[in-house]
């Protein structure tokens, strides 16, 4: 029911909304919870396991009870809080775990088994059979119970991440968080001020109290308007801090499109923030608890102080005939405030015996509520006190067990809260996290002016530590009465007496918990599942606790709490990983060749986060086989190209550079003339081997060494450690060239004949013999051209500054095709690589040492380097450990396959008969047969024996004969020639 | 956790690529002992307090750096240059 000249919202804009179906009006400021109690509704789901009607129990994100799902389609957001979800035009929201509909909810017979279902019911019933549970248990508890359900399609929706970084960040902006901010504020301070809510203020937007005369929305828009106005502050609404990280570091979630219809363009709906403050203020304010009592959970039962928020914020009567039950002056501001505007109040109960009285309504001093009844809304309550019991007709009951100061953020690096037997309450440990204060409601101060006094001394303390001289700024007149509090946790008495509802405990279920003597707080949690549902027993952990603890026979301090982790209120993982899917997690690294090759229909396959061509089909292939057999025989008897840019590239300058260099290669560079490359071995200090690659001298003191494409990253960490780490004093420098130079493969007994084309001048035979390297003249381009070869053909790699790849690689293909040629892809490549023996991180894995792959001999003798003495460990060179071979058909193998492991001819194939394993394969169109390599145990000593090949996942059995690794053309005459 | 580079300044440790503890940079000589190269390659203390490793401002400048910081209150106290630890001019 909407009351008339109450509230602060815009009573001049209506809003229309959907709750499951229905059309509702709202007015522009209602969260769902506010417009559907204005319109009565007061049922708004079912509970988790036993189904019982729910409605609205606070006026916040603690809501353990008003669930609901926004929206529909893919991007259906289950388990929305319709206290905190504000409404806008159009906005459908629909009730949870209810079948078929939310009044009628057939699973409520749960309810009436609910004896058999109490705490420890799953691991006491489902003991056997085992496969019961599978079957059977779960998918009828899973049916049977649960919140709201995902749509099952992929997320739709953008989220985003942000940084930013403070002198002071203030959680929290009511009374407390204000005057901190306006303290820093004054004072010149970077300042950040957060608040969760659509509006700031805290709670003095729901009290009727004055500050300085003015209202509390009055005075709260009077101060905003004056940080608004300074340019060293920042102010966020609906930003949730849900996590406290080491050295000042902060995560929040920023709401940026829950809140409306249509968003700006670009805008996510939700950002996650980092913030990195120096230090912080917590004014988090504190939450109030319920009292538990025999069916309190009844839809219209609510928390004393979230009345007072729907009737003084939004002008919503949650009742017309209120009572309410308390053991706080606090609790008898709602009766005061609902007679003011004109509610009916029909009794207050108050656990005290020295409760104040009222001339407006029937006080029950030492009284309590033992029971409450109504089918699917509350219709009355019975108070019992020392005469006896006496029920009272009521639609709406507010209750307050007294507050809890939100201390969750200081426990998040492990610190544990104090009690405090004053207040009945926990407070954060001072220091607990590092530069953080807390301040106001969530130290304990309950007051408006002892929270605004508090807010002013936190950010001075924060200021003065940071250097900064904090403004003098005195604190306004306000509230400030006594907090007086009589311990009341649970009205005795038989049935059930609700503590968690969002995961129905009830103080039946913590007993029994202590009874079978789990009486750790931490067992008593996860033996009932107390404070384990997604609101994190906001609500009634304390509680729980103080029952623990009562049960027990010991104090709560002694007691003590769970651990408080983050997130303060639930976090989509969509936000968390914001950025970190897609290209956001895998950039694409394209190749300057990447638009010709796509032009040429080449499938690209991924090698790392680069793209490479599979192979360049042309008409009338149909198969990669064809295509990769012609590019093959294309680079063995005319000539190919292919782009190796993504081969690592790292230059290496200065006069100690050869030293340098043959302490991380194992063989030595120190001696390579000018002009020459040489191919390069590199071992971990472990003695396997790392990565290999060639090493060119382009000068006297300047070396460019490429590596593979899957370890680049690794070997420049790896090149930069031994630098600063282990070499300090070496005058060298080394930078990753990478992206700066594009590089392509000439292949074939015509590249000189396409190279000499390309070049300004024609090479001299003489100077340009195997393994020559130096600068040349491409087209009038200052290039670098290399004699190496991974083909094992006469060929070339030239490289060009990478804004010249494009139109070189379309150069070279278009010449190579003249000349009977071509491009050829990475299919061809891995072809002409086995032919040869070369091998690649397929061979070098990292548990492979020089040893293994038969260049032991490379390995110096009289030079240190690294992986040089552990690399002669005997087991790193002993024979009988498996060694790189060749592999090839033995009789008509239509098929051999990479991971197949090899056995002794007759041996069973069963892992401990394991001989080795195959690492390559392919098909070579140059010997028309299959040809492999693989390792295999003292293999070189084995050449000429048949083994058997065993791939148990493709249910391949063959034999095939051992060889040496060098296939094709084995004196190397054609790639000398 | 923030780390401060002693070239580039403070910075979010997810620049960083950690590698373990500093004993790395105390290589043995060629011919110490089996028992010195088994230390330094394998053998690691795992303490409660202040320990020493080695990170490398990847995304940064390239820096390795000595990192000292507290495992228990996860405080990082210091940071300072490989290249000075290793050439001996810091601690």
């Amino acid at each position: 029911m909407r009351i008339d000249d109450k509230g602060i919202v815009d009573r001049t804009r209506p809003v229309r909304f959907r709750f499951d179906g229905i059309i509702y009006e709202g007015v522009k400021g209602d969260t769902v919870a506010s417009a559907l109690l204005a319109n009565d509704v007061r049922l708004l789901g079912r509970s988790f396991k036993y189904h019982r009607p729910r409605g609205i129990l606070s006026a916040g994100s603690e809501e353990p009870n008003a669930l609901v799902t926004v929206g529909r389609g893919a991007g259906a957001e289950p388990n929305v809080r319709a206290t905190v979800q504000e409404i806008y035009e159009g906005l459908e929201t629909t009730s949870q775990n209810r079948w078929p509909s939310l009044t009628l909810d057939l699973m409520a017979v749960n309810d009436l088994a609910a004896p058999f279902l109490g705490a420890g019911f799953y691991y006491k019933t489902f003991m056997w059979p085992a496969t019961f549970w599978e079957k059977f248990y779960e998918p009828l508890i899973r049916r049977a119970a649960g919140l709201g359900a995902l749509s099952g399609e992929a997320n739709p929706d953008r989220y985003e991440r942000a940084y930013a970084f403070c002198d002071l960040l203030v959680i929290g902006a009511g009374p407390t968080g204000l005057m901190a901010a306006l303290t820093a504020a004054r004072s010149g301070a970077d300042v950040m001020l957060l608040d969760e809510d659509s509006s700031m203020g805290g709670r003095l937007l729901s009290e009727t109290d004055l500050v300085e005369g003015q209202t509390g929305p009055d005075w709260v828009d009077r101060v905003l308007a004056e940080l608004r106005g300074m340019d060293n502050v920042r102010l966020m609404t609906r930003t949730t801090v849900a996590g406290v990280y080491d050295q000042g570091t902060f995560g929040a979630l920023e709401r940026v499109g829950h809140h409306r219809a249509e968003r700006p363009a670009g805008a996510p709906l939700e950002t996650f923030w980092r913030i990195v403050a120096r230090r912080a203020v917590l004014a988090a304010g504190a939450l109030e608890r319920p009292v538990a009592f025999r069916n309190n959970d009844r839809p219209g039962i609510m928390l004393a102080g979230a009345v007072r928020s729907y009737l003084n914020r939004w002008g919503v009567a949650p009742g017309r005939k209120v009572t309410v039950f308390g053991n706080t002056d606090d609790a008898h501001r709602t009766a005061r405030d609902l007679v003011d505007a004109g509610v009916h109040v029909a009794a207050l109960i108050d656990s005290r015996h020295d409760a104040p009285d009222s001339s407006d309504y029937p006080v029950f001093k030492g009284a309590t509520v033992s029971d409450s009844s109504g089918r699917t809304a509350l219709s009355s309550i019975t108070v019992r006190r020392i005469g006896g019991e006496e029920r009272i007709a009521t639609d709406c009951l507010a209750m307050s067990g007294g507050w809890n100061p939100s201390v969750h953020l200081t426990c998040h690096l492990n610190g544990r809260p104090t009690w405090r037997d004053d207040i009945l309450a926990f407070v954060p440990r001072p220091g607990a996290v590092p530069g953080l204060y807390a301040a106001g409601a969530c130290n304990g101060v309950f007051s408006t002016a002892g929270c605004l006094r508090d807010g002013v001394r936190a950010a001075s303390e924060a200021l003065r530590d940071l250097g900064i001289t904090p403004a003098n700024v005195t604190s306004p007149e306000a509230e400030n009465a006594p907090y007086a509090i009589a311990p009341l946790w649970a009205v005795p008495g038989r049935g059930r007496a609700w503590l968690d509802f969002q995961n129905d405990v009830t103080v039946k279920d913590v007993k029994q918990a202590a009874t079978e003597n789990f009486r750790s707080v931490e067992h008593m949690k996860r033996y009932t599942t107390q404070g384990m549902a997604t609101d994190q027993g906001k609500s009634s952990n304390v509680t729980a606790l103080a029952i623990l603890a009562d049960v027990t026979g010991r104090g709560i301090a002694e007691t003590g709490t769970t651990t408080f982790r983050p997130p303060f209120s639930p976090v989509a993982i969509a936000a968390l990983g914001a950025w970190g899917q897609g290209k956001g997690f895998a950039p694409d690294r394209l190749m300057t060749s990447h638009a010709a090759s796509l032009e040429r229909n080449a499938p690209m396959i991924e090698a790392g986060l680069w793209y490479r061509p599979s192979y360049f089909p042309r008409p009338g292939e149909t198969t990669w086989r064809q295509s990769c057999d012609r590019e093959v025989s294309m680079v063995r008897e005319a000539v190919g190209v292919c782009d190796v840019s993504t081969l690592g590239k790292i230059d290496i300058q200065g006069p100690d550079a050869p030293e340098f260099l043959d302490l991380v290669y194992c063989n030595v560079v120190s001696k390579l003339k000018v002009g020459r490359v040489r191919y390069g071995l590199m071992l971990r200090e472990d003695g396997h081997v790392m990565d290999d690659g060639t090493c060119a001298r382009l000068g006297e003191t300047h070396f460019l060494m490429t590596t593979t494409t899957a370890a680049a990253g690794q070997v420049m960490r790896h090149l930069e450690f031994a630098r600063q780490g282990l070499m300090s004093h070496l005058d060298v420098a080394i930078s990753s060239v990478t992206e700066n130079w594009a590089q392509f493969a000439v292949a074939g007994p015509r590249s000189r004949a396409l190279i000499d084309g390309i070049l300004d001048s024609p090479l001299n035979e003489a100077d340009w013999p195997f393994m020559a390297c130096g600068p040349v003249r491409v087209l009038g381009v200052a290039g670098r051209l290399f004699r190496i070869s991974f083909s094992g053909e006469h060929g070339y790699e030239i490289a060009v500054p990478a804004r010249y790849g494009d139109s070189l690689f379309r150069l070279l293909i278009e010449r190579a095709e003249a000349l009977r040629g071509g491009a050829y892809g990475m299919e061809a490549l891995n072809v002409l690589r086995i032919e040869k023996g070369f091998i690649t991180h397929a061979e070098i894995h990292g548990r492979v040492t020089a040893f293994d792959i038969g260049m032991d001999r490379m390995m110096a003798q009289r030079k240190d380097f690294i992986g040089k003495r552990l690399a002669r460990r005997p087991g790193l060179i002993d024979p009988e450990r498996e060694r790189l071979v060749g592999l090839k058909p033995a009789g008509a193998v239509q098929e051999m396959t990479a991971g197949a492991h090899l056995f002794k001819d007759g041996a069973e194939p069963v892992a401990p008969n394991s001989q080795g394993y195959v690492t390559s394969v392919a098909f070579s169109p140059t010997l028309g047969h299959m040809i492999a390599l693989g390792f295999l145990k003292n293999g070189p000593a084995r050449h000429g024996e048949t083994v058997r090949m065993v791939d148990h996942l493709r249910a391949l059995d063959t034999r095939c004969e051992v060889v040496d690794p060098v296939f094709y053309d084995p004196e190397g005459g054609r790639v000398r020639g | 956790m923030r780390i401060t580079c002693p070239l580039c300044g403070e910075r979010d440790r997810r620049e960083f690529y950690y590698q373990g503890a500093a004993v790395l940079l105390e290589r043995p000589a060629f011919d110490a002992s089996d028992e010195a190269w088994d230390g330094y390659l394998h053998l690691r203390d795992n303490p409660a307090g202040k320990t020493r490793d080695l990170w490398y401002h990847e995304a940064g400048c390239g820096a390795w750096v000595v990192v000292t910081r507290d495992t228990v209150t996860h405080a990082v106290l210091d940071c300072v240059l490989a290249s000075d630890v290793a050439s001996g001019a810091r601690p």
